[in-house]
């Protein structure tokens, strides 16, 4: 074995190791999928992201057009621009997807998200909360004399900051739906 | 007409207007009621296996073998969860297959029934597409939807899971010409745009090569000879996958044998050195970029694939063509002959001459023996032996023996070949063999495997015999699982962890047992006699060829590596070929 000039022991030769240390920023992209409305398709989309390893920030699916039995999935994710490019072309062929949108790259999605924010306090912290509220445009949906349950639409961002206003006057749960998007324009 | 049927006629009735003449399968209590309708008619064979996962891969042999889509049925639960194996195996390697499987009655779904498994759900990430068929109104028209959905675009395997009383209802048939029209319709035409700036840099090109794959070979016969064609009209140099060895012959002239971690070192440097590559119908996988960052590093890339998620996948390239193989080339012909165009002719020579000093190297020499079968040895036999056969089919298992029958047999045209590439699946070849030779009676039809290998679906012993296939298992039998051996020597310090078998059958005997043909063979000197004696046997014989015990398979590239640090057996002389061509050997 004269020609043989790998380290005997070594087992750092993985054939898998191969991603390359160099790699592109990552990048935020929001995808519209235009699904058959048919069972099993919201599994043949989570289970492509999990088999092949991306990102889900956040994920609806929804019934749009009942005769035509087609749904859209609005799939927030991240991932390198090369990555990006791989997941819209897988879901485009998966053979129920008839369609993958990169609103990102189309043009300023309207992105909208629905958010329930539970606050319960008392005395100061209660008005405080209240009057954030006002100025986020957030309704108050149920309240009761040591909580409220405000009810906010808007975008992750500004829900986000909404959650961090409430968190120090006694935030005690959020349930969040998720993105919504549509590209602007006629089109 | 409509007529009414229940849906186990429809089954059969489907199958026969989608032109299916075989279907290989193992009945159940799910799939009784189909399996009563093929006992009813004449029209479809159906070959017994003797276990579901050899049903998978005989239908893979057949579709590889034929160009049409493999069909298979099979139970419910423990029938659906062994064909896993086999779909994942067709799905790597884009088989077109059909797979029907039983189902518990609609009824029982999700109450854990006997033979009750999610199938899918299991099968979901191992099918191009999967349906779960609960009203036997729509099943026929979902059995067409699935040989529309295997065949077209990148093929693949689906599977239709038939609960027990949908095949029991009645409802009405509709046949192909009725079924549903399919919005899943791949693009075949590539962008007229791209194709022109291909056709551009072949006149430009200094040092180009061609990197072929199983599309080509997928995209029809046609395909193969537009390839040819464009091999002749360019002069250039060609190399091949695995998958699509056949495509261009073995004996053309511009030939460089198979790339990748096992391929030849002139086709490996010639990838490495080139300034254009052009990929056609092959996936950059990672047995043949090896280290991504150092893959071809000077070189212009284009890629023509089906499958738009192949391109820019693992290599970035500079000119993408998305469109089928076959109507790709077509193009590329039309516009190379109608402009006049010519190649590079002071270029190209040289970088023919460089070519053949790498050819020179010589690097599939190995040290013969006088006493004991060298692998290598025993597979130029068999090559010398068979390849003016009019009708030769070889399939391979998995690990050393099928990277030697990759190196050292000869392929002149498509579908001649059957290897499990994507997956590796040891206990494919044999199966595989059964397959084809159900679709082609009269070849020649030889699984070139590795003893440990091979044992993973003896148990098709029985099918070969029972329906009279003469499928000749040439076991390269070195009790080891030489592949894994050669790693361990090589990455693992020689700790030979589980890689050999303390108890193999007597493999004579074992054929004697399912009334077959044995033939053990240990002297290179009988080895001619005996292989000529197994090719004249009108029968399945299984040939135990045993071979050189601690030989490694060579050249490699080791994984993670560039293809100019390829390492060379031990007799080969590199001298020249640093001297000459300046590459880095190390």
């Amino acid at each position: 074995m004269t020609e043989l000039k790998i380290k005997k022991g070594s087992s750092k030769h993985s054939a898998y190791d191969l991603r390359d240390p160099n790699a592109a920023a990552e990048e935020r992209h929001t995808l519209a999928v235009l699904v058959e409305n048919e069972p099993g398709v919201l599994a043949r989309v989570i289970g492509l992201f999990s088999g092949r390893g991306y990102n889900i920030e956040s994920l609806t699916v929804a019934e749009v057009d009942h005769t035509g039995h087609r749904s859209r999935i609005t799939i927030v994710t991240t991932g390198t621009p090369a990555v990006i490019d791989q997941i819209k072309a897988q879901l485009g062929r998966i053979v129920v997807v008839y369609d993958v949108h990169d609103l990102t790259v189309e043009g300023h999605a309207v992105e909208r998200e629905l958010a329930l924010f539970k606050v319960a306090g008392q005395g100061n912290d209660r008005i405080e909360a209240l009057r954030l509220a006002e100025i986020f445009r957030a309704n108050v949906v149920d309240s009761t004399l040591e909580s409220f349950i405000f009810e906010m639409t808007g975008t992750p961002g500004k829900i986000d900051a909404f959650a961090e206003l409430m968190r120090p006057l006694g935030l005690v749960e959020v349930a969040r739906t998720g993105v919504a998007a549509l590209s602007r324009g006629a089109e | 007409m409509k007529r009414q049927m229940t849906g186990a006629k429809m089954v059969v009735q489907a199958l026969k207007d989608q032109g299916v003449d075989t279907v290989f399968g193992y009945p159940g209590g799910a799939v009784l009621p189909i399996y009563d309708e093929i006992f009813l008619q004449n029209d479809i064979r159906h070959i017994l296996v003797r276990h579901e996962q050899g049903a998978v891969h005989a239908a893979e042999g057949y579709a590889r073998s034929t160009g049409k889509p493999g069909v298979v049925l099979v139970t419910s639960g423990p029938g659906a969860t062994n064909a896993v194996t086999g779909l994942t195996d067709a799905l790597m390697d884009s088989i077109p297959l059909v797979v029907l499987t039983g189902q518990v009655p609609t009824f029982m779904i999700g109450t854990d029934g006997f033979q009750e498994a999610d199938t899918v759900g299991i099968t979901r990430p191992c099918t191009k597409h999967n349906w779960l068929v609960k009203d036997t109104a729509r099943l026929a028209d979902t059995i067409h939807q699935a040989f529309h959905v295997a065949k077209s675009g990148r093929p693949g395997p689906v599977l239709v899971d038939i609960p027990k009383d949908v095949q029991f209802a009645t409802a009405y048939y509709v046949a192909p010409a009725q079924a549903k029209t399919s919005h899943y319709q791949p693009r075949l035409k590539g962008d007229q745009d791209a194709i022109k700036a291909l056709v551009e840099m072949i006149e430009s090109a200094e040092r180009p090569v061609f990197y072929t794959g199983g599309g080509v070979i997928n995209s029809g016969p046609a395909a193969s000879q537009l390839l040819r064609e464009l091999v002749e009209a360019t002069g250039f140099p060609i190399t091949s996958t695995l998958m699509g060895l056949g495509a261009y012959p073995a004996s053309g002239k511009n030939w460089l044998g198979m790339l990748g971690m096992h391929g030849l070192y002139e086709a490996n440097l010639a990838m490495h050195g080139c300034d254009l590559m052009i990929n056609i119908g092959a996936r950059f996988d990672d047995r043949i970029t090896g280290r991504l960052q150092d893959f071809s590093p000077n070189s212009r890339k284009a890629h023509i694939d089906i499958d738009p998620s192949s391109i820019n996948k693992v290599i970035h390239v500079d000119v993408p063509i998305i469109g089928d193989v076959g109507h790709v080339l077509e193009d590329v012909l039309r516009l190379w002959k109608a402009g006049g165009r010519k190649t590079n002719a002071a270029a190209l020579s040289k970088w023919w001459a460089r070519i053949e000093e790498w050819r020179k190297v010589d690097c599939l020499k190995y040290r013969p023996d006088q006493k004991t079968i060298k692998p290598q040895y025993a597979l130029q036999r068999l090559e010398a032996l068979t390849k003016d056969h009019p009708s030769r089919y070889i399939c391979t298992e998995v690990g050393q023996h099928q990277m030697w029958a990759a190196q050292y047999l000869g392929f002149d045209d498509p579908n001649r070949w059957m290897t499990s590439g994507g997956l590796g699946t040891m206990g494919y070849g044999f199966p595989a063999s059964i397959g084809v030779q159900v679709a082609h009676p009269d070849a020649l039809v030889i699984n070139v495997a590795g003893e440990a290998s091979w044992l993973m679906n003896m148990q098709e012993m029985g099918t070969a015999v029972q329906y009279r296939l003469p499928v000749k298992q040439f076991i390269l039998n070195n009790e080891r699982l030489g592949m894994v051996r050669q790693w361990q020597e090589l990455l693992h310090g020689e700790r030979y962890s589980h890689s050999w078998s303390e108890s193999l059958p007597d493999f004579v005997k074992l054929a004697e047992a399912f009334g077959a043909k044995g033939i053990l063979c240990k002297d290179p000197a009988d080895l001619d006699d005996a292989i000529m004696e197994m090719l004249e046997y009108d029968g399945p014989v299984i040939f135990d060829c045993l071979v050189e015990k601690h030989e490694n398979c060579f050249p490699m590239i080791p994984s993670g590596e560039p293809h100019n640090k390829m390492i060379l057996g031990e007799n080969v002389d590199t001298k020249n070929a640093i001297k000459s061509g300046g590459a880095v050997l190390v």
